[in-house]
């Protein structure tokens, strides 16, 4: 296998692997939220209705690609279409395990480890501004515009802490490269912590949290699409697989943003104490190191339905309020901390 | 150009249409809302998309024949409605109800009262993002709606009553539903009351929204919760008593600013000062035993004497009245219905002034406006 090979199934892999996680994610959240609120949910298609993100999804590619008279043609297509391209690519640099050899070849687990992989991550991430503000606009519907608008104020805000978050750790671990901040995560600090960047970071770990929900677009953060408001906000207008790009996009972003906060900040594929890679042959250890790092991730997908189904909205001024007024500062003091401790202990 | 048009005339605005077809409206209301930025300058109302002329339709109607109708006035209680009119008719009529009848009828108002709290609690929540104790309270709903079911066949409309008492005692079981039921509701009530109340983000969303004074609320003609939750402890209940109500120990609740909050809590608390009242009626109810007649004597043909009445009762939404005119013969020769809501829902230009969007849908939920009520 030559590198071009291997590059593309990487690519092929991780792109469907993500598509996976996103439709089961649909019918976790469905179920989750059944479970929470003492519902079944969906459980007629197959086996605990596992079936039912299948069923749904060829209702949405078989429905009629409707698009409004008054609506802006190729503003409207393109809208979900940019929404959904930073969703599926953003995910490139961000590490799926440590590495697996196979035939003596050794494989890293990532489709590309780039020496700035945060500011990739940061600058694909806002592109999904596009995808809201396009959309809304090009909705040529008023509902749809206040919930682009609101899309847009949202996610600028929001960006600016999770920056801050993400620069704090770029300091700790001196590098840009998510990839080495997965490998500095193993073995212990102060003796007994794992040397994860929750413990290193927790200020500017809180930070993220909460600036990651606001990214994604979900309660208490939902603004853009509050549907007692705002009817559905900026997918006001989209049916069929449009719509179904928006709800993909989301879900998919969500599994980005559980994977960066796992990288960052839970150690990546690392488990506290124990190196993997010393009891397990190279290619079980690729296996492994895969399935951990994706529990992980399970964790932080289940958090965001857990959050979604359990705390209201904010409203616009509060969010705001909340951005501006409590993260950014949050997140500067986390940052001049940071570098304080570094300076002291070189 | 109607009256907020010409105040808000030199300002910049984007018109919102909220409803009548919305997500976020009750029924079919149309609140038409000029906004500048995420910032509501006012807000012109439209009223009269479920008006089906319940009032003329009495005139039409034998006596008997009007009670249906009621149901459909406040969906959300039918059988506050169905009582409040059953009252007027034997007011005018002089009719001395049995207390066993009376009893039952306190039993299955206080019932639905807790009903509509549920739904407005509930709407609220999800209305502000809290999906997920609307699931908590509906499920108890449904366990009230169990009991109306089984008490005479229907759930929604109930149609409960007839001029001069009830028809049916409670079924035999009922005590052990009631129990039962008891047990749900405040498991719900506890549960939406750690989900929501102390909830930072709900505070923040419904503290000092949209308040109002009792003065204002007054003059607007504010009944039952919304005016409560202002501070004034007025309650027909207690202040103009009817049925048994005197005989028994329960609290008013009361706010102090009139904002969404108020209005919410004390739906909260008379949820549990509702079950207090049914527990003292059914104590009551047993005492009596099974031979108290159910019924007054009541004509075949009810053809009540020529002249004029007006009764109203705390309805879980404030005063609802009936005022029926009898020009003698089995049928009345007018009914105006006093809803509460329609006076309410007046003050909601007034009160969304200078709030934001999420605040106009909060406050339109926290209002309870019945659209079947409203219109009628």
């Amino acid at each position: 296998m030559n590198e071009w090979t291997i590059a593309i199934i990487k690519v092929v892999f991780i792109w469907s692997w993500t598509l996976l996680i996103a439709t089961v994610m649909t019918w976790v959240e469905r179920r989750g939220s059944a479970l929470i609120q003492d519902r079944l949910g969906p459980n007629i298609a197959g086996p605990f209705g596992l079936f039912q993100p299948l069923a749904d999804g060829i209702k949405l590619f078989t429905k009629e690609e409707f698009a409004p008279k008054h609506a802006h043609k190729i503003l409207f297509t393109l809208g979900p279409v940019l929404f959904a391209l930073q969703a599926f690519s953003a995910y490139a640099v961000i590490p799926f395990g440590d590495k697996i050899v196979i035939n003596a070849k050794e494989i890293v687990l990532q489709v590309a480890d780039v020496n700035i992989g945060f500011l990739f991550v940061l600058a694909v991430g806002s592109l999904a501004v596009y995808g809201f503000v396009v959309g809304g606009w090009g909705s040529n519907n008023k509902y749809s515009l206040l919930g682009g608008l609101r899309a847009t104020a949202q996610l600028l805000s929001y960006e600016v802490p999770l920056g801050l978050a993400m620069l704090a750790v770029c300091m700790t671990y001196s590098s840009f490269s998510l990839r080495e901040i997965s490998l500095d995560q193993t073995g212990t600090f102060l003796g007994f912590l794992p040397n994860w960047g929750i413990f290193k970071q927790p200020l500017g770990f809180l930070v993220f949290i909460v600036a990651a929900y606001a990214e994604a677009n979900r309660v208490p953060f939902d603004l853009p699409e509050a549907e007692s408001e705002l009817v559905a906000g900026y997918h006001t207008e989209y049916g069929g697989m449009r719509l179904g790009l928006y709800l993909f996009g989301e879900y998919v972003n969500l599994y980005t943003l559980s994977a960066l906060m796992v990288t960052i900040y839970f150690g990546a594929w690392h488990i506290p104490y124990i190196d993997m890679s010393a009891y397990l042959s190279p290619f079980a250890y690729g296996i492994a190191s895969f399935f951990v790092f994706f529990i992980k991730c399970a964790f932080f997908l289940w958090l965001f339905v857990w959050v979604r189904w359990t705390i209201p909205r904010f409203r616009f001024d509060q969010l705001m309020g909340l951005g501006w007024k409590s993260l950014i500062p949050l997140g500067l003091l986390n940052l001049f901390v940071t570098a304080f401790f570094i300076q002291i202990s070189l | 150009m109607g009256p907020v048009k010409q105040r808000i005339a030199n300002e910049d605005y984007v018109t919102i249409n909220v409803g009548p077809s919305h997500p976020a409206m009750h029924g079919t209301l149309r609140a038409i809302a000029y906004v500048s930025g995420e910032t509501v300058l006012g807000a012109d109302l439209e009223i009269g998309y479920l008006h089906r002329g319940v009032e003329k339709l009495g005139e039409n109607l034998s006596y008997h024949q009007f009670i249906p109708i009621t149901d459909r006035l406040n969906y959300c209680s039918a059988i506050a409605n169905n009582v409040a009119y059953e009252m007027a008719v034997e007011k005018l009529m002089g009719i001395e109800v049995p207390e066993r009848a009376q009893l039952i009828r306190i039993i299955m108002t206080e019932l639905s009262r807790i009903a509509d709290h549920i739904v407005l609690i509930g709407i609220l929540g999800v209305d502000l993002g809290a999906f997920t104790p609307f699931f908590y309270l509906f499920i108890q709903r449904e366990e009230i709606y169990e009991i109306f079911e089984w008490y005479n066949g229907a759930r929604l409309t109930n149609t409960f009553g007839r001029i001069g008492g009830v028809e049916a005692p409670l079924p035999d079981d009922f005590e052990e539903r009631w129990s039962e039921l008891k047990k749900g509701l405040d498991k719900a009530i506890d549960e939406t009351d750690k989900l929501l109340t102390h909830n930072r983000i709900w505070m923040d969303r419904t503290i000092g929204v949209t308040p109002i004074s009792v003065q204002d609320a007054l003059s607007w003609g504010f009944t039952g919760p919304c005016l409560r939750a202002c501070g004034l402890k007025r309650d027909l209940r207690k202040d103009e008593p009817y049925s048994l109500y005197p005989q028994f120990d329960f609290e008013i609740p009361t706010g102090k600013h009139g904002d969404v909050f108020d209005r919410y809590m004390i739906r909260m608390i008379e949820m549990r000062e509702s079950m207090k009242i049914i527990d003292q009626a059914f104590a009551m109810y047993k005492e009596l035993g099974s031979d108290a007649p159910l019924m007054a004597k009541v004509p075949k043909i009810i053809k009540p004497p020529e002249g004029e009445v007006y009764h109203a009762i705390e309805s879980p939404n404030g005063e609802l009245g009936f005022y029926i005119k009898s020009d003698g013969t089995d049928k009345p020769y007018r009914i105006k219905i006093r809803p509460p809501c329609y006076m309410i829902f007046q003050a909601f230009d007034e009160l969304i002034q200078g709030e934001m969007i999420s605040d106009l849908i909060a406050c339109l939920s926290s209002l309870n406006i019945i659209a079947g009520e409203l219109d009628r």
